[in-house]
């Protein structure tokens, strides 16, 4: 019938069957939205610093979503307590799932043992994103790395996250590096005799 | 003249780069939910959506023109036509329907089959005057503004507000004639 949707209507969202995430949009779509939401917060911050919180607490909000979406959907409800294991999920099963591929690298910090770094040749965002001089080194990826901390943080592994540019040899773009440094309560634990006992 | 073969954005869309619906529908509920905390008034932050629409909308109409191979439309029923069948395909990756048309043929409803902004959205009652996709109506009206079409896009059913459809209904309210950015003596 004409003027009738097909989307079936339910009277709670929650009564809804969680949809497979197979579905896509352009890539064109979600760049302009991003567009958007840099502009937008632009004019809502006096300097680059408060402008890349503003773009990480939006991403932060994504990323606790993101969490509990994917244990949902993929893990059976559960999720991963270990550092190793939150820090491979984000960088395999969340990255895969929103960005299309797993993450091009996760390393530990050689300097601090709490530091772990998920670096990304081209990041999504960054994608259509030139940063104009006079703004020095302010990233958008500041919005995934508010994702990651959102991930992590509602996972029980608080950290300060955030990303930065790393110029690369031969490369005419410089890579964004996801740098993740972790609380101190969070090593504490990883390193507390009952993880040692109880190995998975 | 006999109509113009049906035309729908399923090739182009099936050729684009595309990402996750998923990230778009949290960054873009990132987003209203930032402009409720910023702007406090749910009619202020309908106003910011259908602004980034427009936005977004005078922009992306190049992108469409340039991938979509689609030739200049006869008359506001084609333009109509275009929007639902290629514009959202080719960027949403869903299909609308244009129905309702009036008398005259110069307004008429879009009616969404499938919404990627909503998935997970419930309203609270504290923003039950939201119009959530305000986006999609500014996003509508700004490209049409850049082929000359000033139009008013409103929703007119919102199943996010309990109704049993998402419509979109667009009103033309003049063709602006083409003009020439310079004149010849100058």
């Amino acid at each position: 019938m004409i003027g009738v949707g097909k989307i079936k209507q339910y009277a709670n969202v929650l009564d809804k069957p969680l949809s497979k995430g197979k579905q896509e949009v352009s890539l064109s779509a979600f760049a302009f939205l991003f567009s958007e939401l840099v502009q937008y917060n632009q004019t809502q911050v006096d300097n680059i610093a408060e402008l890349e919180r503003r773009l990480e607490d939006a991403g932060y909000a994504v990323g606790a979503r993101v969490l509990e979406l994917l244990c949902h959907r993929d893990k059976g409800n559960r999720r991963e307590t270990r550092l190793l294991g939150i820090l491979s999920f984000v960088h395999s099963t969340v990255w895969k799932v929103l960005f299309g591929k797993v993450a091009d690298s996760l390393e530990k910090g050689t300097e601090h043992e709490d530091e772990y770094m998920i670096s990304e040749k081209e990041l999504l965002v960054n994608k259509f994103i030139s940063i104009p001089k006079d703004m020095g080194t302010f990233n958008c990826g500041a919005f995934v790395a508010g994702i990651v901390r959102g991930v992590l943080d509602s996972a029980g592994f608080p950290a300060v996250v955030t990303a930065h540019f790393v110029p690369m040899e031969g490369q005419q773009r410089p890579r964004t590096t996801i740098l993740i440094k972790f609380a101190e309560e969070v090593l504490r634990r990883e390193a507390s005799t009952y993880n040692r006992i109880v190995k998975r | 003249m006999a109509p113009a073969a049906p035309r729908t954005g399923e090739a182009i869309f099936a050729s684009v780069e595309r990402v996750n619906a998923e990230l778009f529908t949290l960054t873009y509920g990132a987003i209203v939910r930032q402009l409720l905390t910023d702007l406090e008034e749910v009619e202020e932050v309908n106003k910011q959506l259908d602004q980034m629409g427009y936005n977004i909308g005078i922009r992306l109409i190049d992108e469409f023109l340039a991938k979509s191979n689609v030739s200049r439309c006869v008359d506001f029923k084609e333009t109509a036509e275009v929007i639902a069948k290629v514009g959202f395909k080719m960027f949403l990756g869903v299909t609308a329907s244009v129905t309702n048309w009036d008398a005259e043929g110069t307004c008429c409803s879009i009616v969404l089959e499938d919404n990627p902004l909503v998935d997970f959205v419930e309203l609270p009652d504290t923003c039950q005057g939201l119009y959530y996709c305000n986006i999609l109506s500014g996003v509508v009206r700004g490209a049409l503004e850049m082929v000359s079409m000033k139009t008013e896009v409103t929703w007119i059913r919102d199943m996010l507000r309990g109704d049993d459809a998402y419509e979109l209904q667009v009103k033309l309210l003049k063709q602006v004639p083409e003009e020439y950015p310079y004149k010849d003596d100058e």
